[in-house]
């Protein structure tokens, strides 16, 4: 990691030496444009590459940055490269203030999430230029001074703006290594087992927008100067979107260089293909680049090349060594879990209708009924993924039923998912450490990755660290669902049928697997149809039906109770 | 401010239908390819203009409407051609916008290389031609692309909701690979599909050229208004797009009348941004 840090320093400190070097001042223009779309590119790539949240509002943010700088320079007289921090300040702000309103409604993912920014940038284009902010006619900066910071005005804008990209660069390389980057990767995988895992989803999409503004925002103000002349229609256009757009996919938005090379590609390929005679042929060129390169490499230049590059791990059939501890017996201790008329419903259909249930700490408790019976609506509403309608969870003494899912997780509750619903681009290893750091456990980098080594070699995928879940078969990718949970280190383990879909013999292997999970400490709710598994494992039995719970006790009582039969099996007709 | 007359409202009104008419027209294939191909079309409206101008050309020779006949069946071709490389690289939705977008920028290259970037004016016998109801200015060729919108959405929404092909499109937007399983030929059907949305580009490029002056950057002038009227029209359907067209059309051009035209996009986009936050279910 310094390394990275050092080269990208190194190679920021040679390039400034360039104007020094006496090229042409077109050069320096020239080179000043690349990096100006470096910092765009980069910058949009935080939130949007990272977390897949296209925006198509990054033209708002620097246009923001513009004005910002316009109005400071010209009405208040601020000295320009006062300015800047100013205009890095309103970006980020009107980015937490959109983000707030939009991260909330949690079906504004997408596409909706890239037409809001888009429409965004018209709104804010529209007041700016109708107000005195421009007012119509545009601004110009002519009368702000422009530092000497090079040799020459162009190097001057050079050195502004390599400095801004150096700084944007290290802070996509150090957010793509961070807690942050891991977070954001998750949620582009799947944003609702990131936040039941732990990821506090919208702090950190607010967060990131906020960065990613706040360069586009000094990148805005730069830019005024540079182009000295400031209109909304030129600055609130489908341009500058569209443009990081383009950039970002062609280089790659998984790698935090990725729109660096491909805002380095585009700025070169469009001055080389429409400068000169044949611009308009250039143009159709630049159309065509891009859609070959699509269409052969839809991951991106250095999506393709590092995944090229990447070892393909050859997985060795894992000999599935179960630790098999002897059962300890034990106390069942007091009340870990306890859920009080605990009613949700979704659009008329009553799935929980006043559950009241309580779960003892170190105990496997069984939670069955037939389909439709409210089981894993249950697991969801107690893991946060849903939120009750009403009634109250107590967990360890403290009222969950209205907390966020990813305090419920770093509280100690992990939870298995039915149909495993692993991190698709994150290795198998990546996978089980995120849990390890943003859950109960909450370890660092480093000791998540140990702790996710342990968890898989207690699963028996330890020789499938490397491989990606695409890579893994259903039985795997079950237990690698359950190395997920156990990870976090969690006081109760929500299991959603873990064992639907196994065959009989890797049945028994699981059977085990969750006594040992039990003997190392936590407390057990399993949802599941395998009757022979329910019977060796559970220590108790609750059964639901049509949302309220029917009986519960030990199986043996439980599974001759009259009303069970008649659940699971229809009333007798004479 | 003084509010204006009556008569400059209601004039107001009916110029708002009728751009809204247009800007259903031109919603009305993307809201198709998005909704039931899952794919972000930037090119519909580069398409459309193309068609525009190829009208234009063709109108020296034949009545712009009788160009209709050479411009559907050409562009239901390109559409073909155009899904064709969709199914054989498996487009990702966001790469879809990307490589369309690559499409765009081709086509204006092409148009503009042909027809220049010079203003085109498209001149007919009905051109200019308008007649007077009470007080009220009705232009011919707004009130002929009024038309067309209305009998095309309501055409595709009769195909959707009542036959077996549309049972077909929706079934595969809903989940291809169950549709397939059901004997649905899912290849076809999404050739044919983005066949229909290419010819309806078509169609409103005949309308955009009888209307309005021809330039090839203002292709990228309708996109965003366009976008928000499919969003607020809701993807897939065929009349949504038409009605949230009216909606902003009108409101836009009410606008214009009270304030000034330079608010106008407040209003449309605010209220796209208003809709996507608060509306459920109809958006999916």
């Amino acid at each position: 990691m310094r390394r990275t840090v050092t080269a990208i320093l190194l190679a920021g400190g040679a390039l400034a030496l360039l104007p020094w070097l006496g090229l042409p001042l077109f050069y320096e223009s020239f080179l000043y444009l690349v990096l100006h779309w470096i910092v765009l590119a980069t910058s949009w790539n935080i939130l949007s590459g990272y977390s897949g949240y296209f925006s198509f509002g990054h033209g708002a943010f620097f246009g923001a940055g513009m004005y910002t700088t316009a109005v400071l320079g010209t009405r208040l007289e601020w000295p320009f490269l006062a300015t800047l921090p100013a205009a890095a300040l309103i970006a980020a702000a009107m980015g937490v203030v959109l983000g707030a309103v939009v991260f909330r409604v949690k079906r504004v993912r997408g596409e909706l999430f890239a037409l809001a920014t888009l429409a965004f940038t018209f709104v804010v284009g529209t007041i700016i230029l109708n107000t005195p902010i421009d007012g119509g006619p545009g601004v110009s900066l002519a009368s702000v001074g422009i530092p000497k910071l090079g040799p020459s005005v162009p190097g001057t804008f050079y050195l502004l703006a390599l400095v801004l990209a150096i700084v944007t660069m290290l802070a996509a390389y150090l957010i793509a290594r961070s807690k942050l980057g891991t977070g954001l990767f998750a949620i582009h995988d799947d944003e609702d087992a990131a936040e039941v895992m732990g990821v506090p989803t919208f702090r950190y999409k607010l967060g990131a927008f906020a960065i990613s503004c706040a360069f586009a925002g000094a990148a805005g103000g730069i830019h005024a100067m540079f182009v000295s002349y400031v209109t909304v229609g030129e600055t609130f256009s489908i341009t500058v979107p569209l443009s990081v757009v383009l950039m970002s996919v062609l280089g790659g938005t998984r790698h935090w260089a990725g729109p660096a090379v491909g805002a380095a590609a585009i700025t070169a390929l469009l001055y080389a293909f429409t400068t000169g005679d044949h611009a308009l042929l250039g143009k159709a060129v630049f159309g065509a680049v891009l859609i070959v390169v699509i269409l052969f490499m839809p991951e991106g230049v250095l999506g393709w090349a590092v995944g090229r590059l990447r070892r393909r791990v050859q997985p060795t059939v894992a000999s599935a060594e179960v630790p098999r501890p002897t059962r300890a017996t034990r106390d069942m201790g007091s009340e870990l879990l306890v859920a009080r008329d605990v009613r949700k419903s979704f659009r008329g259909v009553q799935a929980l209708d006043g559950v009241g249930l309580a779960v003892r700490e170190g105990e496997i408790l069984a939670l069955l009924g037939p389909n439709g019976s409210g089981k894993s609506t249950f697991i969801n509403v107690v893991s946060g993924h849903y939120r009750a309608d009403s009634g109250s969870i107590r967990f360890a003494g403290d009222d969950i039923a209205r907390t966020d899912a990813h305090r419920i997780a770093r509280m100690g509750i992990a939870r298995t998912y039915q149909i495993p619903r692993p991190f698709a681009h994150l290795s198998v290893l990546a996978n089980v450490a995120l849990p390890a750091m943003f859950g109960a456990a909450a370890l660092d980098a480093r000791g998540a990755r140990h702790e996710a080594h342990r968890w898989l070699e207690f699963t028996g995928l330890a020789a499938y660290a490397h491989a990606m879940p695409a890579d893994l078969n259903l039985h795997q990718r079950k237990f690698l669902e359950l190395a997920r949970a156990l990870a976090s280190r969690p006081r109760l383990l929500l299991l959603d049928e873990v064992l639907s879909g196994l065959t009989p013999g890797e049945i028994n292997g699981a059977v085990d697997l969750i006594r040992a999970i039990r003997d190392q400490g936590a407390t057990i709710v399993f949802v599941e149809h395998v009757m022979r598994a329910v019977l060796a494992l559970s220590d108790r039995l609750v059964v639901l039906d049509h949302g309220v719970v029917i009986a519960e006790g030990a199986a043996s009582t439980v599974l001759s109770n009259p009303d069970v039969v008649t659940a699971f099996l229809g009333t007798a007709h004479a | 401010m003084t509010l204006p007359s009556a008569t400059l409202l209601a004039q107001s009104v009916l110029s708002g239908i009728f751009i809204g008419a247009l800007y259903g027209l031109l919603g009305l294939g993307l809201s198709l390819s998005w909704g039931l191909l899952r794919q972000i079309n930037l090119a519909h409206f580069a398409l459309a203009f193309l068609a525009a101008y190829l009208c234009y050309q063709l109108s020296h020779v034949m009545d712009p409407l009788a160009t209709l006949l050479v411009i559907v069946p050409l562009f239901a071709l390109i559409g073909v051609a155009i899904q064709w490389v969709f199914a054989r690289f498996r487009v990702s939705p966001f790469n879809s916008l990307l490589v369309t977008f690559g499409l765009t920028v081709i086509v204006e290259a092409i148009i503009q290389g042909i027809w220049t970037a010079d203003f085109r004016k498209l001149e007919s016998s009905y051109g200019a031609a308008k007649f007077k109801v009470g007080a009220l200015y009705v232009p011919v060729p707004e009130l002929m692309t009024l038309v067309v919108a209305v009998v095309l959405a309501l055409a595709v929404h009769v195909v959707l909701r009542h036959t077996d092909l549309g049972r077909a499109l929706r079934a595969t937007a809903e989940d291809g690979p169950i549709a397939a399983a059901f004997g649905i030929n899912e290849r076809a059907v999404a050739m044919g599909l983005a066949g229909v949305c290419a010819a309806l580009a078509g169609v409103a490029g005949v309308c955009l050229a009888l209307s309005y002056t021809l330039t090839p950057s203002q292709i990228y002038a309708w996109i965003g208004v366009v976008f928000a009227t499919v969003m607020l029209g809701g993807l897939g359907g065929a009349i949504g797009p038409l009605v949230a067209g009216v909606v902003i059309g009108v409101s836009e051009s009410l606008t214009m009348a009270v304030t000034s035209p330079a608010w106008a996009p407040l209003v449309s986009f605010s209220l796209l941004i208003v809709v996507l936050l608060v509306k459920r279910g109809a958006v999916k």
